[in-house]
């Protein structure tokens, strides 16, 4: 089958590469009709991941057709068509029966602080992802959903991962009717999450990156306020003005390890590897927000120490709340909200590549070339 | 305002935004929103129909967190480890738990090892890595990439002029101890 795979820090191609197999009574081989590029593959692309093997194939974000299944599965048959969430979960451990079904503890070998993801590195199991024409889904009764018919594909890749997380950032922020949220990042997570916010009851939405083209996404798909932090001395002192030097109530963290914006800690983090991330957004949420107020962390950190200002978070008395989405769960009423009207994931699909193109897929989206937001990959085999 | 007590006026009333955006408030109630509480005690939602997964057989030594009490029942085989990046990684795993800088600091040479390794490996194989089609880097001209930064605030051509270094790095310095490699036998054989 072809597949992409990772050949070093900003190199990637497509192989020829062996089928994946049943390899545990509960998996499925499920032959990929859609996949996408997400943020979180950035930090992969980079060599930012510890233990991210040359040969890995990435891709957590992908919809197909079950092709296969092992002995014991019970609630999905050859020729179901599924959306597969990004995690990879038992939906028995302690963990899974709380929930968190991000943070399982029977999928991944190699650390105990991340659960299992598709295609992510050694670090998140040693699992190859959807980047492919075929892909091993384990505990297929546990993760896998049939698509309802109503829904279309394109909706579905993205209630996979990206749209299901913005939602998920939204919530973290434990947000209440009035509450100022200012989101950082208009990337698909950031957007999500801004869109999200209103149905939590926010007052006022506030997004902050630096690439104009994502602001008016900002302004016309999130209806939200929009700063440019590039065009501004210190974006901070902008979130005091703009809030009468309060603070907003919630920031939301939705860029993660590649923050720029400060080119120390960029180059330290993403250049020279020598932290976990750059945690330049994180650190202007923690003082942007009002005293008391409450931190969203869904952007991505590598597990090396980052330098974040938790002085300033304690001294607030800030509450920070922060996880890889249990996507599954917030399903059912994405599901509601889609069907109601209040969201269309896919608007904000900008490219489609084939996936023999996706080298070219990785750079336009981590050089932010042509206006991409988010890059749909589809592989040869449909 | 900060320094009175009541928080400011919010500029669009509840009721306005209710009808501005499609969606507004309708998860107001906690009860709507599936994320909360965080944790939520119910081993039955999830369609696992066993206490403790039926473990996969490992088909050689598999590396794992010595935080771990044992091998998860399942794991990834994507990539076994290899050479001289699989005896730093088995090492790495072995001797240092997740909370040591060592753990991770290792994993990453091990990363490069392993990168410079398959290059070497797929050069002698006559197959050699081709870096304008690995790096998509023709998408610069497809997709607009003078246009794409020209005339726009972006902060990171502060420091895109690196990529280009970085990613080339191994090359020159490869070539150049290439280079003192050939030197140093042609002038011995003089
Ligand atoms: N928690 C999860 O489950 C989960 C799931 C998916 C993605 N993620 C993470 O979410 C993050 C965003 O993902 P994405 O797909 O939207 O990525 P993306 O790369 O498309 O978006 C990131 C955006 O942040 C902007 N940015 C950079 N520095 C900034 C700063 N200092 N302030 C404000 N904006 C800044 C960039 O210009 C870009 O638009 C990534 O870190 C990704 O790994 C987490
Ligand atoms: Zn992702
Ligand atoms: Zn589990």
């Amino acid at each position: 089958m072809q597949a992409m795979t990772y050949r070093g820090p900003y190199r990637v191609r497509v192989e020829e590469k062996a089928m994946p197999r049943i390899e545990h009574p509960n998996d499925a081989i499920v032959r990929v009709t859609l996949a996408a590029i997400c943020g979180s593959d950035l930090h992969l692309y980079h060599g930012l991941m510890p233990d991210t093997r040359i040969g890995h194939t990435f891709g957590h974000e992908f919809i197909g057709v079950v092709e296969e299944v092992g002995s014991s599965v019970q609630n999905l048959q050859r020729g179901d068509k599924v959306m597969v969430p990004f995690n990879i979960y038992c939906g028995s451990c302690f963990f899974c029966a709380r929930g968190l079904y991000s943070n399982c503890h029977n999928v991944n070998p190699n650390a105990t602080a991340v659960g299992g993801i598709y295609g992510y590195s050694h670090t998140c199991g040693g699992y190859d992802g959807g980047q492919a024409e075929f892909v091993r889904v384990p505990f297929a009764d546990v993760g896998p959903s049939v698509i309802p018919d109503w829904l279309d594909d394109e909706d579905a890749l993205l209630l996979t991962d990206a749209c299901s997380t913005g939602y998920f950032g939204a919530q973290l922020g434990d947000i209440v009717e009035g509450d100022t949220v200012v989101v950082f990042g208009a990337g698909p997570v950031g957007l999500y999450a801004a869109k999200s916010a209103w149905f939590m009851g926010a007052g006022r939405v506030i997004v902050v990156d630096q690439l104009e083209y994502r602001l008016a996404k900002a302004r016309s798909f999130a209806h939200a306020e929009t700063f440019n932090f590039a065009e501004y001395d210190d974006i901070v002192v902008e979130m005091k003005k703009t809030t009468d030097y309060l603070g907003a109530d919630v920031a939301i963290d939705a860029v993660g390890a590649e923050a720029d914006g400060n080119f120390l800690q960029h180059v330290t983090a993403s250049k020279l590897k020598l932290q976990g991330g750059s945690p330049i957004a994180l650190n202007w949420a923690i003082d942007s927000v009002r005293k008391g107020g409450t931190i969203s962390v869904v952007g991505a950190y590598g597990p090396i120490f980052s330098a974040v200002k938790l002085g300033d978070a304690m001294n607030k008395g800030l509450t920070l709340r922060m996880n890889q989405a249990p996507v599954k769960r917030q399903w059912p009423r994405l599901l509601e909200h889609i069907q109601a009207g209040h969201l269309k994931p896919s608007e904000l699909i900008t490219h489609r590549v084939p996936l023999e193109h996706i080298a070219e897929g990785y750079h336009m989206f981590s050089a932010k070339l042509d206006d991409c937001i988010k890059t749909v990959v589809v592989p040869e085999a449909n | 305002m900060a320094y009175t007590a009541e928080r400011p006026p919010q500029k669009v009333t509840s009721e306005q935004l209710r009808d501005l955006i499609p969606g507004w408030g309708s998860d107001l109630d906690t009860a709507n929103r599936p994320a909360w509480p965080k944790e939520r005690f119910d081993p039955g939602a999830s369609g696992a129909h066993w206490d403790f997964p039926e473990r996969q057989t490992p088909e050689g030594p598999r590396e794992r967190s010595i935080e771990h009490r044992f091998l998860t029942p399942v794991f990834g085989t994507a990539q076994p480890t290899r050479g001289t990046s699989g005896l730093i990684r088995r090492f790495a795993y072995a001797r240092f738990s997740e909370a040591r800088a060592a753990h991770w600091l290792l994993l990453v040479a091990a990363d490069r090892v392993d990168f410079v390794g398959s290059r070497a490996t797929a050069l002698l194989k006559g197959r050699p890595d081709n870096p304008i089609s690995e790096t998509g880097i023709l998408s610069e001209v497809s997709r607009h990439g003078i246009a794409s930064r020209m005339g726009t605030p972006r902060v990171d051509l502060r420091h895109s002029w690196m990529d280009p270094i970085l990613v080339a790095a191994p090359w020159v310095v490869g070539g150049y101890l290439a280079l003192r490699v050939g030197r140093a036998f042609i002038s011995r054989g003089r």
